[in-house]
């Protein structure tokens, strides 16, 4: 279900200031391991009071239709997050095409390579 | 590199890329995304409640799992949105409260009663069907995270409405008691399920700023006329009078033209005057402060746990 609902005209519009910030219960983020192989995926964030809970929260939350074999909670503030600012020193730009498999022409005579 | 000022912001938009949390944004992108995520949240959390009225009363024990699984499910989109508007800088706390404060809406539909059991397929083919019809529309909109969320939900959401549809043909092939039931629902539904989409583009107070931000993609006419041209067949299979005597089809136009529209009555359960604007609200207040205790005992045992073990560890 869906809808933004509009201001009533002459009213005036929800306050914008929300009142100040707490939560109750910490925030974790939930990983989902599809099928044995593959890695553990980031599917979303939840609430819970502890490990325990958050991995059944998890389930009703991320796992209601055979999304996967295994669940990771970590506590949100335990995600160590690289800087924006600092991107192109934490990834390449593309000026060393030497580093790709496609740089080097393999004459066709060869076969797959 | 996350965006550092408008021109930048303006860049991503026009580039049709997407704008994620971290991002500089204006303000007023911020503001209308934990308005519209909030309420959008508020939505699913308040639409349990209707469906939730026939649980204990549903027909059959297979009628009864289905109804279970698909508020399960509203309740997991509420959660998804609610962490999308948390990448904004909110909490879940301030957007809760905020529903019950009344400063935050959701969407009128569910201030609509549940009377029969053909309102069970009945919200599931209209309501659920115009939810996706906006939704599907959302999948593509600007803010990542809240264009993820829209993915897994329409997902969910097909589910919804084809048990809805599947439950209003059982019916329609039953007895004439049962078909009368499912005429009488059509009737009450379809046209609060018109007034989802919003008012006409030209009396749209948010539209066209979030049209520009591509929040929104494509207009609440647009998608109103978009759900009838898909709807009026389905109702047809069913051998379902849709109660609108000006509904035709307009070969010039390739669409449906329908009747006007009652804005009164939308603006009325809009301001809180539908028939059940403050039960719905009623009982969501009540359901939080009745879970109190379990909020609290479940940090009590966080903390007792987290001391133990601190214990534990010194003692070793």
């Amino acid at each position: 279900m869906t809808y933004s609902v509009p201001d009533v005209p002459g009213e005036s519009p929800a306050k914008s200031d929300l009142g100040e910030a707490s939560n109750v219960w910490p925030m974790w983020e939930i990983f989902v391991r599809q099928t044995r192989g593959l890695a553990h995926v980031h599917v979303g964030s939840l609430h819970a009071a502890d490990a325990e809970t958050a991995l059944q929260n998890a389930r009703d939350v991320y796992t209601r239709r055979q999304e996967g074999v295994s669940l990771w909670a970590v506590p949100s503030v335990e995600i160590v997050a690289s800087d924006p600012d600092e991107t192109d020193s934490l990834f390449e730009v593309n000026t060393k095409p030497y580093r790709d498999a496609t740089a080097y022409n393999i004459p066709d005579e060869v076969g797959h390579m | 590199m996350a965006l550092q000022d408008q021109a930048e912001f303006d860049a991503v938009i026009a580039a049709d890329d997407k704008i994620e949390p971290t991002d500089w944004m204006p303000d007023g992108y911020r503001k209308t995304l934990i308005r519209q995520i909030g309420q959008h949240a508020h939505s699913e959390i308040i639409g349990m409640q209707p469906e939730g009225n026939w649980i204990s009363r549903a027909p059959t024990l297979h009628r009864k799992a289905i109804l279970i699984a698909k508020v399960q499910d509203e309740g997991g989109h509420g959660l998804y949105l609610y962490s999308a508007a948390e990448t904004l800088g909110v909490t879940r706390d301030q957007l809760v409260a905020a529903l019950h404060a009344g400063s935050h809406k959701y969407s009128s539909i569910f201030n609509y009663p549940t009377l029969n059991w053909a309102d069970i397929g009945t919200i599931g083919w209209l309501v659920d069907g115009a939810a996706i019809t906006n939704q599907v529309m959302l999948s593509r909109s600007s803010y990542g995270p809240y264009s993820r969320a829209m993915v897994r939900i329409c997902k969910e959401e097909s589910f919804h409405q084809r048990q809805g549809y599947e439950l209003l043909i059982r019916l329609c092939e039953g007895s004439s008691e049962q078909k009368a039931m499912s005429q009488d629902s059509i009737d009450r539904w379809w046209w609060p399920a018109l007034m989802m989409f919003g008012p006409h583009d030209s009396d749209s107070t948010h539209s066209a700023e979030s049209t520009a931000w591509k929040i929104k993609r494509v207009s609440n006419d647009d998608l109103r006329q978009q759900f009838v041209d898909a709807t009026v067949p389905q109702a047809d299979y069913l051998g379902l009078h849709i109660p609108d005597p000006d509904l035709v089809w307009n070969e010039e136009r390739g669409h449906y033209d329908f009747g006007p529209i009652d804005w009164e009555e939308f603006w009325q359960v809009v301001k809180g005057n539908g028939p059940l604007n403050r039960e719905r609200l009623d009982h969501k207040r009540a359901a939080w402060d009745d879970g109190a205790w379990v909020r609290e005992a479940a940090v009590a045992h966080a903390e007792k746990q987290a001391a133990r073990e601190f214990e534990s560890r010194r003692t070793a």
